[in-house]
């Protein structure tokens, strides 16, 4: 292929390298490289290669989607009637704790990293992340930390069972998984209030924070220096931009919320005062410190939606982005507004007036640049020719949907409304239009629209609109009586309520509601089955798309790009495709010296792995079993030596030739 | 045409090494770290009119002493990186070792402090004011272990004839980063948490 043709890969010209001829070089260390291994499980386990990695946070993401989806379906049911006792009280609380931790820490951000995993090296025509072995890390340390936060339930089947029960500093605790609500409000989480859940939760967080962080940080390093020749930043993709946003906000937030989790474990095993009372603690603090990290998250879970929906419009409407730097412009504003809010979560806390009247102004400020993304999202529709394909019928639903979450928001800015309206089910409708009508319906679109991308092949049939049609109104049935609950003063966390305050019809039809809204999830995951089971080949571009990812073969190869592109405009592939002559992508000459290709490596899983004991250990050791300190010691040391290793047996690396090859 | 192209825009405009980029990062990050242990201790401080009095158990004269060692060691660490950037071996595990001896002597400095506060009855669980304190200053000080097990590591390293001027200047770049980093994080503790209780007014 020479340098002025204008395609850049298909399978034709250029088939897929056979990485088994190249053989596995020995590290520093020694060893064995685990590259072009023939074993399926050592690959994935070793994998350094961001397409995989993504695809494994998104399978792990899905799972537990499902799980706290099934958490929620049995919190429904338990409210459905007055009085019911499907569930015991503390039952209830351990579910709507873990329901909440799930889907936020377990289920979106994971699958927001699914995306910026998969995507954010393909659209800036990189070759990989800049650090592989550190990205490979962050997702083994989320897979522990998500073990460790799961592993109450464990412990709590052992204990109805009658085969455990906790002694030491919680001896006589019974809530073994999470039990204080997803915030974790102190005093609640004192030894003398809740059990060994609350440990688990604690490091849970902990090894799910350090793999944000490191993700996040790899993140921001790839998309400053790791873009193609031509790719300026304002040349980017919108989700690309939003990816930067997002992992900037991890980088600064979730310090505040790992302090406070190390002063809460503190508190716990080692006798400080932080949060205790008794001691001269403020529980307040613990407000404080969880909000300025709580409100950034929220914007670290919803800026990602926005650029998917930002990539998709522009699509299926044949149309730029209306307004592009403006939209890239207000989600930085946003994700910096995202810090001065945080107490809006606290004006019943008695902040003062002129801290109340200040955190409100800031939250209806913040609606501005939201506001102006809604209307750019409408301007690229405007006059479009829009095609209702399964993405843009996601998308279209989320601006809406989203929208209602937003005015629901804006109500709660208003000190006096939100004093009302606090720690009712007013609350619970708001943050689920947006999580739910807003997210989760971007990402389901992002899914229909990127999966034949990541797996090569297209949907089959129409099951997508039926997805389409019971999840949003399943939403809308679940979600929108829960306005009227809340307003009729029926609280949150409750967990059942007597007859005869008007809140048992709403609490049914919420209920019927989620079922419908289980079923779509359901149809959804046949339908992703289907797509992996019997689709037809998707070629390189199926939905004539605007962005460097579709330019590359479907799955994308191992190398990403055989040659690297040499970006002219924004929009690339578009301009590509029908621009004008000056504006087609070009390529780099290598030289011949082939596309420099990462090793695989153990040591980050060895790494990550070291943070199961050393968050079971801690846990275990606060519900009294013997020899548990040790056990988190040895974790550390896996840890440590897991480091140690890796920065020992050096990146490595080899060249790989799909042109030499071809030939 | 792909000349012109790429004599228009090249790549990324921020010229910066990976790996230090990822230190700054790290360091920002950290800012945030220390930013709320700083803060917790400070609206702890003097939360209630009986609270603790640091006077009780403070010793000016060894904190100032070991800040001094440690503001020291990052003049070393300087000395250091500019060895490599001349690809000065010898300068600079010279330098390095100086930078891990004074590195010890704050370590050993804060070990002293720790057990002569617990033998005068602060403890962890004495009151918030040994909260914040230790958790802080103990915070900080395994940075400080970190950053002399990671020269140790180094300055090992240097003897096995794999450093060269080139690619290890970057390395050892970082490391003075953090090194200089960790050293600016003591001055703003020992102003925000020492010397603040010798102001008068403040009481």
């Amino acid at each position: 292929m020479s340098q002025t043709e204008t395609e850049i890969l298909t399978p034709s010209t250029i088939p897929s390298t056979e990485t088994h001829v190249l053989k596995p070089e020995r590290s520093q260390l020694g060893f064995m490289r685990p590259d072009h291994s023939r074993s399926v499980i050592m690959d994935w386990l070793t994998t350094v290669d961001h397409k995989k990695i993504g695809i494994m946070y998104g399978a792990i993401a899905l799972f537990f989607l499902l799980v706290g989806g099934v958490e929620a379906l049995i919190i429904r049911t338990q409210l459905a009637i007055p009085e019911n006792d499907l569930i015991s009280a503390q039952r209830y609380n351990q579910l709507f704790t873990m329901h909440g931790t799930t889907m936020i820490f377990l289920a979106i951000m994971p699958l927001n990293a699914a995306f910026f995993n998969f995507l954010v090296p393909l659209q800036i025509g990189a070759r990989d992340v800049a650090f592989p072995r550190i990205n490979s890390f962050s997702l083994w340390a989320f897979v522990a930390g998500a073990i460790v936060i799961n592993f109450g339930w464990v412990l709590q089947a052992l204990q109805v069972m009658g085969l455990f029960e906790a002694g030491g500093p919680t001896a006589g605790m019974t809530d073994l998984a999470p039990a204080m609500g997803w915030f974790g409000y102190a005093p609640l989480t004192g030894t003398n209030f809740t059990g060994a859940g609350t440990d688990f939760w604690i490091m849970g967080l902990q090894i799910l924070g350090i793999a944000s962080l490191s993700a996040a940080m790899n993140f921001v390093v790839t998309i400053v220096n790791m873009r193609a020749p031509g790719m300026k930043m304002m040349r980017m993709p919108v989700f690309t931009w939003m990816t930067l946003v997002v992992s900037l906000l991890i980088v600064f937030a979730f310090p505040a919320i790992t302090i406070a989790l190390g002063q809460l474990m503190f508190d716990r095993c080692f006798g400080t005062n932080f949060f205790v009372v008794a001691g001269g603690g403020q529980p307040i603090l613990w407000q404080h410190l969880f909000w300025i990290f709580g409100h950034p998250e929220v914007y670290i879970l919803v800026l990602p939606a926005m650029g998917i929906i930002s990539e998709i419009l522009p699509v299926f409407s044949k149309k730029p982005l209306f307004g592009y730097s403006i939209v890239v412009f207000s989600g930085a504003v946003i994700g910096f507004l995202g810090f001065a809010v945080w107490s809006h979560h606290m004006f019943t806390t008695g902040l003062g007036k002129v801290a109340t009247a200040a955190f409100s102004l800031l939250t209806m400020a913040i609606a501005v640049p939201t506001g102006v993304k809604i209307f750019n999202w409408v301007g690229t529709l405007w006059g479009g020719r829009v095609r209702f394909s399964a993405p843009m019928i996601f998308s279209l639903g989320f601006v809406w949907m989203f929208m209602m979450g937003g005015f629901s928001g804006i109500m709660h800015s208003s000190a006096p409304a939100d004093a009302q309206q606090q720690d009712s089910y007013f609350v619970i409708a708001h943050f689920h239009y947006v999580a739910i009508g807003g997210i989760f319906l971007a990402v389901v679109a992002g899914i229909y629209f990127w999966l034949p991308k990541m797996i090569g092949k297209m949907w089959k049939g129409k099951l997508s609109t039926w997805v389409a049609i019971f999840s949003t109104v399943g939403l809308n049935v679940t979600f929108f009586p829960m306005h009227f609950l809340g307003l009729l003063g029926m609280p949150r966390r409750t967990h059942t309520y007597l007859e005869g305050f008007g809140w048992e019809t709403y609490n049914l039809v919420c209920t019927i509601g989620a079922y419908i809204l289980a079923f779509g999830i359901l149809l959804l995951v046949i339908d992703i089955i289907r797509c992996f089971r019997n689709g037809e080949p998707a070629g390189n571009d199926p939905w004539d798309a605007r962005t460097l990812e579709w330019a590359t073969t479907s799955p994308p190869q191992v190398y990403n790009f055989a040659k690297t592109p040499i970006i002219p405009a924004r929009d690339a592939l578009w301009e590509d495709k029908y621009g004008p002559e000056n504006r087609k992508i070009t390529h780099e000459d290598d030289h011949g010296h082939g596309i420099h290709m990462p090793s695989q490596s153990w040591m980050p899983f060895i790494a990550a792995l070291g943070f199961i004991p050393v968050g079971l250990g801690m846990s275990l050791m606060q519900a009294g079993i013997p020899y548990m300190g040790y056990v988190a010691i040895f974790g550390l040391l896996v840890l440590g030596f897991g480091i140690a290793l890796w920065a020992i047996e050096g990146p490595g690396g080899y060249h790989m030739h799909p042109e030499v090859d071809a030939a | 045409m792909s000349d012109t192209v790429r004599q228009e825009d090249d790549h990324g405009s921020l010229v910066i090494n990976n790996k230090k980029l990822l230190m700054w990062l790290f360091l920002g990050s950290d800012c945030m770290f220390f930013g709320t242990l700083i803060s917790t201790h400070l609206i702890y401080r003097k939360l209630y009119p009986e609270s603790y009095d640091p006077l009780l158990v403070f010793d000016l004269e060894l904190t100032s002493f070991s800040t001094f060692i440690l503001l020291m060691s990052s003049f070393l660490m300087a000395l250091a990186v500019s060895a490599m950037h001349k690809g000065e071996l010898k300068s600079f595990r010279r330098n390095t070792i100086g930078v891990i001896f004074f590195g010890l002597i704050f370590l050993a400095c804060q070990v002293y402090e720790f057990a002569h506060f617990t033998n005068e009855g602060l403890t962890l669980s004495t009151n918030t004011f040994g909260s914040t304190f230790y958790m802080m200053t103990g915070t900080h000080g395994v940075h400080v272990a970190i950053g002399v097990f990671w020269l140790i590591s180094l300055y090992f390293y240097s003897y096995t004839g794999k450093m060269d001027a080139h690619e290890s200047a970057v390395d050892i770049e970082v490391a003075g980063l953090y090194w200089h980093f960790v050293d600016i994080v003591w001055i703003i503790i020992f102003t925000a948490v020492y010397l603040i209780e010798y102001i008068p007014g403040l009481n």
